[in-house]
């Protein structure tokens, strides 16, 4: 099995790809982007099968009923969002408000971040990034949403891309235990490397 | 020339660079990405740990963020960009 930080590297990558994907999009526009049946079920079915990879993650890697319980929730709210989105894109779901499920995910996904870290920002360089993601998911969570009011536009697609690259980068900085700026808690052990 | 032509040609000029622009960053999107993951590398050389495999197990080995980096912008270069940019180009 692969160490911990491993697997939030693989996950990271899957974030970057998702960044770059919606980019992409943004980037050629809606009616390129759609030019091949396969493209537009890209990203959502990546976002489904990055939650269903997060199953195994909460059965084999977690340590704590809260961790587990956390990595639970991201699991099912990727599943939810990957879902809805391919319902939308398939035209097998008709309600605009299917569209509110990806901003739900953002806000599930900074809630369980900032629940489940029960440690002060500088503990250690995990904490950090824990508060961090949190946050920017939580605030993040306003892009997706106007995306869900006017779906084609270019600046709300725009920042869910630059969140998925900023929470890439975060989860690419993850280490098992290390220090974030020079500090570490005497509580939170020796760090590994 | 009539008004109504130079109008066309203009918009039809503003049109094709905006179209330049975009193939041009689809096209950038990907090698930057790699580009970044190299930078890392040479920024943080202990991260490669192929330079100096002795003693490293696969996912010391391979699954490293810079080699991840190259890999995802190379990925996505060559199957999402590439097939997109000749869309765009039709």
């Amino acid at each position: 099995m692969p160490p911990a930080e491993h697997v939030h590297w693989m996950f990271a990558t899957g974030f970057l790809l998702l960044g770059l994907f919606l980019l992409a999009e943004v980037i050629a526009g809606e009616e390129v982007w759609q030019r091949r049946a396969w493209r537009p079920y890209l990203w959502p079915s990546f976002l489904f099968l990055m939650g269903v990879l997060m199953w195994p993650v909460m059965t084999f890697f977690t340590n704590s009923t809260i961790h587990m319980v956390a990595h639970g929730s991201w699991a099912q709210v990727m599943m939810f969002a990957g879902a809805a989105e391919l319902g939308l894109v398939k035209g097998k779901l008709h309600s605009p408000l299917w569209r509110l499920a990806t901003p739900f995910a953002f806000l599930v996904s900074g809630v369980a971040f900032l629940v489940h870290e029960q440690n002060p920002w500088l503990f250690q360089r995990s904490s950090f990034l824990h508060h961090l993601l949190g946050w920017t998911m939580v605030v993040g969570a306003v892009f997706p949403f106007a995306r869900a009011w006017r779906p084609n536009w270019a600046v709300a697609n725009a920042g869910i891309a630059i969140v998925f690259v900023f929470v890439s980068l975060a989860l690419f900085s993850d280490r098992d235990l290390a220090p974030v700026f020079g500090r570490l808690s005497p509580l939170a052990g020796e760090p590994h490397r | 020339m009539s008004t109504h032509t130079a109008t066309e040609t203009a918009a039809s000029r503003a049109r094709s660079e905006h179209h330049v622009w975009r193939v041009r960053l689809l096209a950038s999107l990907g090698p930057l990405t790699a580009l970044a993951g190299v930078v890392w590398a040479i920024v943080q050389p202990y991260r490669v740990t192929l330079l100096h495999p002795h003693g490293q197990g696969f996912w010391w080995l391979f699954v490293q963020p810079p080699l991840l980096v190259v890999l995802a912008g190379a990925l996505f270069h060559v199957f999402v960009a590439r097939p997109l940019i000749e869309d765009l180009e039709e």
